[in-house]
């Protein structure tokens, strides 16, 4: 009876002894509030990271799960594995295999060239945080740039917020029927290769993707019991060539994002170019200010899924460089066609000792024309309070 | 019409023999920092972890951990990979800077949160690293070309003999008009630096101690402390677990090899 403790224990201390493990995480709690309505919505999320290395740090495994648990939207409480991965370093080359999350691009108001990770939309209003895509990522490292060469065995649909949803708009999304172009459905095997370089001041990414389409396409469906309209996600297979490039100039970067997408549906291309300047030390402190500006164009024009059809985006950074961190973000977003389409974020942090970090959140949205998505989200103004506890 | 000749002359001499004992003191002084240089050339890579305790002018304390690869370049600045592990808000979060004598330098860094590597702008050498009284500048590797240089006199300080010599900085966007380094004349290790800034009023004092020798050869400070004469504020550095040739290669500061750096 006592053995399978023993042999656990034994296990543990075996793998402990190959080289490292280390545990590291964050648990948190968020508030949000919804001064449209005075709606609150609150949850509390948990997310650990289990590291383990042995082979001198040749052969590495990451297991990160992520939690969530809302008190308003049930879709919004849900559970992924955001890694789980194994990665071992060979001499001018690596190999990742398992769940992971890459990032490409260069751009901050969108990410156009980052096609491999689904979004977790639930999670995150600008869309940065991602599901874990499983994958067999190749990289070569040599003179002459990376290569990654992916192998995407399975598919992740978008998750979406349920029936009491905010920042969705008004109708109820079906996520339990997707559809699918591809009759192997979720089970399409998509490729990527990416190619990226430094010249100088420099940075240069070229990427290519075949398969299923990351973003949903959104079919009304009327359900015949009540009536009632609602989407159903339709996933097309396409072909996407992507360019991100910055030049690094002093206290200027240059930014350019473009992608060439086609597909059974429509052929596209999309972008995104600007600039951040940073001034240092202004006020004569050791705080830096960062003006941004970007430029969106979308060739889809109006009936593009995104914001982003004509747009531009302004805002700045303010970094105070003290012991605690402190940073404040904020920008707005207008669209050059119709004055009355925009939206605006802040987002405020600051660290409190050693491990607690605390960040203030707030978006508006704004449109007078119905076929903008600015005006579905107009009625979901809110500000958020979240502190989280790193260990 | 001799006589006016030789006032003219006799009053040029000063002038003459100072502008001798600037060209002195430069020439000097460039021989002082090749010395340094050339004592600590030949290391090859090296890693260390660094523990970092910040003090506001009320005593508060507030720590940082991160460790640092480094690998030696011949004939440029050193590659250098620094990964944060204390606050843990921080942790993993990674900077890739191939430092250079007079150009810019190259920064990447890494947001483990996002999975992002970003190209960053190096023309903030004299903004706060990680919020304490180093500047990044003050962090990076020394190079000759980097200062012109001037020896002012000898002095005695933690009874050492030392050379007292200006730096003044060849490269843009330096936070400082000049630096006051004092340098041991038996083993050529810096001991103290008097910074100022850029209206030449005394701005920071760092303090080198407790210097340990590694392959019979390169000394490294195992303390450094940085106090800013004008707010008070004080950063204490201390290094430990130094190891040299540990099998560091180009490969393993890339862009690519930041996302996987720990």
């Amino acid at each position: 009876m006592i053995k399978a403790p023993v042999v656990a224990i034994a296990l543990i201390c075996a793998a402990t002894s190959l080289h490292a493990s280390e545990i590291s995480g964050r648990i948190g709690a968020e508030s949000r509030y919804f001064p449209d309505d005075g709606q609150l919505q609150n949850s509390v999320l948990f997310e650990p990271e289990i590291y383990w290395s042995w082979n001198n740090d040749h052969d590495s495994i990451v297991f990160k799960p992520f939690a969530r648990a809302d008190d308003l939207d049930s879709e919004r409480s849900h559970f992924d594995i955001r890694d789980l991965h194994w990665l071992h370093v060979g001499r001018g080359w690596e190999l990742r295999t398992g769940i992971s999350k890459v990032y490409w691009g260069v751009t901050e108001s969108q990410h156009l060239v980052d096609i491999i990770n689904q979004t977790d939309v639930v999670e995150s209003v600008d869309r940065e945080e991602k599901l874990g895509q499983p994958m067999v990522q190749l990289t070569f490292i040599r003179n002459w740039g990376n290569l990654d060469i992916f192998v995407l065995p399975y598919f992740r649909e978008r998750n979406f917020g349920g029936s009491n949803a905010r920042l969705q708009g008004p109708f109820q999304i079906d996520t339990d029927n997707p559809r699918y172009e591809s009759s192997s459905e979720n089970k399409h095997i998509d490729y990527a290769l990416r190619w990226n370089q430094y010249f100088g001041d420099w940075d240069i990414g070229l990427s290519y993707f075949n398969g299923t389409s990351r973003d949903p396409n959104l079919l009304p469906q009327i359900n015949p019991v009540d009536g009632r309209l609602f989407l159903t996600p339709y996933y097309p297979l396409i072909e996407q060539i992507g360019l991100d490039v910055q030049a690094t100039l002093g206290s200027w970067l240059w930014k350019l994002e473009a992608i060439s997408r086609s597909g059974l549906d429509q052929d596209y291309s999309a972008m995104t170019v600007g600039f951040e300047y940073t001034f240092i030390g202004v006020f004569q402190s050791g705080l830096d200010l960062g003006l941004l500006t970007e430029f969106n164009r979308d060739t889809r024009g109006l009936s593009a899924p995104t914001p982003f059809q004509k747009d531009v985006f302004a805002g700045g950074r303010l970094t105070l460089n003290d012991a605690q961190s402190t940073e404040l973000l904020f920008g707005a977003s207008f669209d050059l066609d119709d004055s009355s389409s925009y939206s605006g974020l802040i987002e405020a942090s600051r660290r409190f000792g050693n491990n607690w970090k605390l960040s203030l959140d707030a978006w508006i949205f704004n449109s007078n024309n119905p076929l903008d998505l600015n005006y579905l989200l107009r009625d979901d103004d809110f500000a958020s309070i979240t502190l989280e506890y790193f260990f | 019409m001799n006589r006016l000749l030789t006032i003219l002359l006799l009053g040029l001499l000063p002038i003459a023999a100072s502008a001798q004992d600037n060209d002195d003191a430069r020439t000097k002084g460039l021989h002082i920092a090749q010395e340094i240089q050339d004592r600590n050339t030949g290391w090859g890579d090296s890693k260390a972890l660094m523990q970092m305790v910040l003090f506001n002018r009320r005593g508060d304390r507030s720590e940082r951990e991160l460790h640092l690869r480094s690998l030696e370049i011949d004939g440029d600045g050193d590659k250098s990979l620094t990964v944060f592990d204390q606050p843990r808000d921080i942790k993993g979060t990674a900077l890739l800077s191939f430092s250079h004598s007079v150009e810019p330098d190259q920064q990447w860094l890494y947001l483990p949160a996002l999975k992002r590597v970003k190209r960053i702008s190096s023309a903030n050498k004299s903004g706060p690293f990680m919020g304490s009284e180093f500047a990044f500048e003050d962090l990076s590797s020394f190079e000759v070309e980097k200062y012109q240089y001037e020896y002012l006199r000898d002095e005695t300080i933690n009874e050492l003999d030392c050379f007292v010599v200006n730096y003044y900085p060849n490269y843009e966007h330096s936070g400082y008009s000049y630096q006051q380094v004092w340098i041991d004349k038996s083993e050529y290790r810096v001991q103290k630096i008097d910074f100022y800034d850029r209206k030449k009023s005394l701005l920071k004092t760092l303090e080198f101690s407790d210097y340990e020798q590694y392959l019979d050869k390169y000394w490294r400070a195992t303390s450094m402390r940085m106090s800013n004469r004008q707010t008070g504020k004080i950063t204490e550095l201390t290094w430990r677990d130094y190891e040299f040739s540990v099998g560091l290669s180009d490969a393993d500061f890339n862009p690519n090899s930041l996302k996987r750096a720990r």
